[in-house]
């Protein structure tokens, strides 16, 4: 095999101001944008250096786990990239990214949400509360302590999206029984089938009477 | 000692806290300055070459670093051994980004390297590839005549090829007073762990990189990065700590390690390569398999004849072999047996593992078999095991170190109330339900693999005990340090146990069932040591009150050594290296199988599984209302992680026998439910009550610690008894899995 040139590099591009002025107006294709199709029809139309510079940041307000936090994001990036890729707070898990696992859910105001379905800008605002959040202090929420006392896990990996998912169960009024916690936890997968013992943490919870 | 033992205890998982809380950190969530992002662009024909590739779309949106192919990517070394990995099957092995050639749907053939993670996604979409595409076959059930002998390899250790016949298989079919004929088909499937496939590779400088994988095996991962990429091993750093299951898929390394390492060589920068969930469709699976079995029966029940054809899918390239056909000997004895294993070849990428590979393809059609014959013979399908219960091997003639698969059969149908089923299928009713019973038995092997292990003693005291092993979920990281902690007389807390990292002393890669007795029994051995070590010490101290005593008189407990007979005399850990000029005491040990001794007989796991199936009368919805799982695997080291290991894969069994299939598609050669919500998982609402039961089975033979193994053994027996419950309830037999409720309209 011959010996070919190294990596394309890139060397980083002074966006065309006026250009970008123009675009920043244009709300229209910023709100395209984030479309996956539509940014696959601007690449055919050579739109790409266009939408690349209409993608400029958003001023967001957000309480995370009781902090405020004045942000600057994109407006294509979700919740969950946000939690995870810029304010390192990996506890939300990312399964699929399509809101088909639960491994990302988080609270916003007290509600269960899919993080991954949720753009970062779409919560300007709100509060957000994530696994990184649960506990208070170094007191572990009932509901961790139950998940650790009966085994509610093996890898971990969908652990923090169970525990918020099944607080939300809790708080929603649908932990009556198993059968209803069943279905009610159902939108958050476990591979490696701690399903039982996840039931098993929520209904001890929900009988224990403690607030959730 | 025993008021403080650990072992057999359910202590809970030691990193609970961390799993609960978010901290427990995974590959794609270590923090490094100045990150870069790579996103995988995938093939989008199955087989040809790539002609051109266009970059300048991509190039041009800012925030783009580099795009890589096999048109730039760096020279590599081109001799195929460099990319063997410890678990590589007899071929040639897959190189990413190696030439043009497309050798599958999804391969991966680029690396788009950007800013954000934001950017490296939507750049990639805009790298155009023009293929010349060429004919293709992807469909086992048309190429099933191509089925040929399995290449054989290193990888044939651990999966011999099929025996040689025994008696006169055909005659005695022919001749028997009862027989049976069936086919069974098993669809691909994929591992699809939570955690994504990631990469985090840390750019040290002067060819140094700490890496942040998801692996079931730090060194075999260090091994293949420092061979292909031509580094010295000591500068290739594997770390895995948690490790989001794998079930098998972690047993290779991955493409993502390949294209990210590169990228952060080339580059010189810190770089994450995460796979999205379509693309962890794109490497490891279970393989598509046909399986067509004839078993015969004197009058009696008593089995005279087995014939087991399997024929498996392989990739073009290497042949992966599954243990599938060598199951039936193991456990029934018949004197005349026809066992042949089958490889075609196709264009996909090469199968994989995965949780118990060829054991459940295998039980699932040699139980259902078992079913049918108890129905020709009229005689309870329980009954029909006991008649053949083998105490020995029938397929070797050697002796179990342990068997107590009796005990397991007779205690689940205790429990589950099997004496309470009506054998007429369809008898059984609850309100609109059909009621089915069904029952099956599961067989795993036994391995040990070497493994090394480092132990210490500080100043505190305190025991260190040092492996490479990684914990995907099994509890590893809790019983070690459960059997370390009784091995020196310690409390838990007194005990660390640092793992999932390839700095520490070797460990195979964590599969197969075979990691708890591997390192558990090094673990032994290497406390033994460090405990002669201990005592030489404490009796050299001046006036030391053990000064004239032997190993036997001297008991370990809380950190000291103490005379059985006069408890107050006594020597602390402390003092012991406070003497030793505050050195820590330190030891380092391998723990191996014992080939030699144990070559006289069989190593295995079994287990059987009774389950009751409700079948809706109108709708024919299947549901698995209750199961009862009795398995036998030596000592149990905590019955809360085990029976969690025996409960999910329970689960598993209800997946494979219900839910999950990847779903080809032959005219475009691809999989076309890559996705979470088309690829059927088991949900909450799916899994019922599953009981577990533990067989007590001592068993001094097989290794130090006593141990079998629980990763695989829970999942055996699970589709076949499902698939004979749903017969007894409806009286119809579907050997396709996953059952299809449509099938029973």
């Amino acid at each position: 095999m011959n010996k070919k040139l190294p990596g394309t590099f890139i060397e980083k591009k002074q966006p065309d101001d006026s250009r970008r002025d123009f675009l920043k107006q244009s709300a229209l294709l910023s709100g395209l944008s984030i479309t996956p199709s539509i940014a696959l029809k601007a690449a055919n139309e050579h739109w790409d250096e266009k939408l690349a510079a209409a993608i400029e940041k958003t001023s967001l307000q957000l309480e995370i786990n009781g902090v405020q936090q004045s942000l600057s994001v994109e407006p294509r990036v979700t919740l969950l990239d946000l939690l995870r890729e810029q304010l390192n707070l990996t506890g939300t898990k990312k399964g699929c990214d399509y809101g088909q696992c639960g491994a990302c859910t988080v609270h916003v105001n007290g509600k269960r949400i899919l993080s991954c379905l949720t753009l970062a800008v779409m919560q300007d605002g709100q509060k957000v509360t994530t696994i990184e959040g649960l506990a208070d202090g170094e007191t572990l929420h009932p509901m961790q302590e139950a998940f650790i006392k009966h085994d509610g896990f093996q890898c971990g990996y969908c652990t923090p999206g169970q525990i918020m998912s099944a607080v939300a169960c809790i708080r929603e009024g649908h932990a009556e029984s198993e059968d209803e916690i069943r279905e009610y936890m159902s939108g958050n997968i476990c591979r490696c089938g701690a399903y039982p013992n996840i039931v098993n943490a929520i209904s001890e919870v929900k009988k224990g009477g403690k607030k959730v | 000692m025993s008021d403080q033992s650990s072992v057999g205890k359910p202590v809970s998982r030691l990193e609970g806290r961390l799993k609960v809380t978010g901290a427990a950190k995974y590959a794609a969530e270590y923090d490094a300055p100045n990150l870069l992002y790579g996103y995988v662009i995938n093939s989008t024909i199955t087989k040809g070459k790539i002609t051109s590739i266009d970059t300048s779309a991509a190039t041009a949106v800012e925030g783009v670093v580099a795009v890589f192919s096999h048109e730039n990517r760096p020279e590599l070394p081109w001799l195929d051994i460099k990319y063997a990995d410890m678990d590589a099957p007899p071929g040639t092995v897959f190189k990413p980004l190696y030439d043009n050639e497309i050798k599958y749907n999804g391969q991966p053939i680029a690396l788009l390297v950007a800013n954000d993670f934001e950017t490296a996604r939507y750049a990639s979409t805009l790298v155009r590839f023009e293929y010349e595409e060429e004919f293709f076959e992807t469909c086992l059930d048309n190429n099933l005549e191509k089925g040929r002998d399995a290449k054989k390899g290193i990888a044939t250790l651990l999966k011999p090829p099929p025996p040689a016949p025994t008696g006169n298989f055909e005659k005695a079919f022919e001749n028997s007073a009862v027989k049976h004929t069936a086919e069974y088909l098993h669809s691909t499937e994929h591992h699809n762990p939570m955690e994504l496939f990631a990469t985090t590779t840390v750019y040290e400088g002067n060819g140094k990189l700490t890496i942040f994988d998801k692996t079931q095996g730090t060194i075999n991962n260090q091994l293949y990065v420092a061979n292909a990429f031509g580094l010295s091993y000591k500068n290739v750093r594997v770390i895995a700590p948690f490790v989001g299951g794998t079930f098998g898929s972690g047993l290779r390394p991955q493409h993502q390690l390949f294209l990210c390492v590169m990228a952060a060589l080339e580059l010189k920068r810190n770089v994450r390569v995460t796979l999205d969930r379509k693309q962890m469709f794109t490497f490891g699976h279970r393989p598509q398999t046909y399986q067509k079995l004839r078993f015969s029966t004197d009058e009696n029940g008593s089995i005279t004849a087995m014939n087991h054809l399997a024929i498996g899918e392989t990739s073009q390239f290497e042949d992966y072999a599954e243990s599938v056909v060598t199951w039936s000997h193991k456990l029934y004895p018949a004197a005349n047996t026809l066992l042949e294993y089958k490889l075609a070849p196709l264009d996909l990428p090469s199968p994989l593992d995965m949780r118990a590979p060829g054991g459940c393809t295998a039980m699932h059609a040699i139980e259902c078999m078992m079913d049918e014959l108890s129905y020709k013979l009229k005689m309870d399908p329980l009954e029909l095991r006991l008649r053949n219960y083998s105490e020995i091997d029938p397929s070797t003639g050697k002796s179990f170190t342990s068997k107590e698969l009796k005990q397991c059969y007779l205690k689940a149908a205790e429990r589950f109330g099997w004496k309470d089923r009506n054998p007429e299928p369809g008898s059984m009713t609850r309100g609109n339900k059909l009621v089915g019973y069904g029952m099956a038995t599961g067989i795993w092997d036994a391995y040990q693999f070497p493994s090394r292990i480092e132990a210490i003693i500080t100043k505190e005291g305190k025991l260190i005990i040092n492996n490479a092993v990684t914990d995907i979920g099994t509890g590893t990281f809790t019983v070690m340090t459960q059997v370390a902690a009784d091995a020196l007389g310690l409390p838990l807390e007194d005990v660390t146990f640092n793992y999932g990292d390839s700095q520490k002393p070797f460990s195979m890669f964590q599969g197969g069932s075979a990691i708890a007795a591997s390192t558990a029994s090094a673990i032994i051995i290497a406390a033994r040591a460090l405990k002669k070590k201990l005592l030489k010490k404490a009796k050299a101290i001046s006036n030391s009150p053990l000064k004239a005593a032997a190993e036997d008189d001297v008991m370990f407990k809380n950190g000291t050594i103490r005379l059985k007979k006069d408890p107050m005399s006594v020597v602390s850990f402390q003092e012991i290296v406070a003497s030793n000029n505050g050195r820590p005491v330190r030891t380092v040990n391998m723990g191996m199988p014992h080939a030699f001794k144990l070559r006289k007989y069989t190593k295995a796991t079994h287990s059987a599984a009774f389950v009751e199936v409700e079948v809706d009368k109108e709708l024919k919805t299947i549901a698995v209302t209750r199961a009862v799982s009795a398995v036998a695997a030596g000592k149990i080291l905590n019955p809360k992680t085990a029976r969690s290991q025996i409960t999910g894969s329970m689960v598993w069994g209800i997946s494979k026998a219900l839910h999950e299939e990847t779903i080809l598609d032959e005219k475009l050669g691809k999989y076309i439910n890559t996705n979470l919500a088309e690829y059927h998982i088991p949900v909450h609402a799916d899994v019922n009550e599953l009981d577990v039961i533990f067989a007590d089975e001592p068993d001094e033979l097989i290794n130090e610690a006593g141990v079998k193994g629980v990763g695989e053994i829970g999942l055996v027996a699970m589709p076949a008894a499902i698939a004979n419950a749903i017969f007894h309830a409806t009286g119809k037999r579907i050997n396709k899995l996953p059952v299809h409720f449509d099938e029973l309209l």
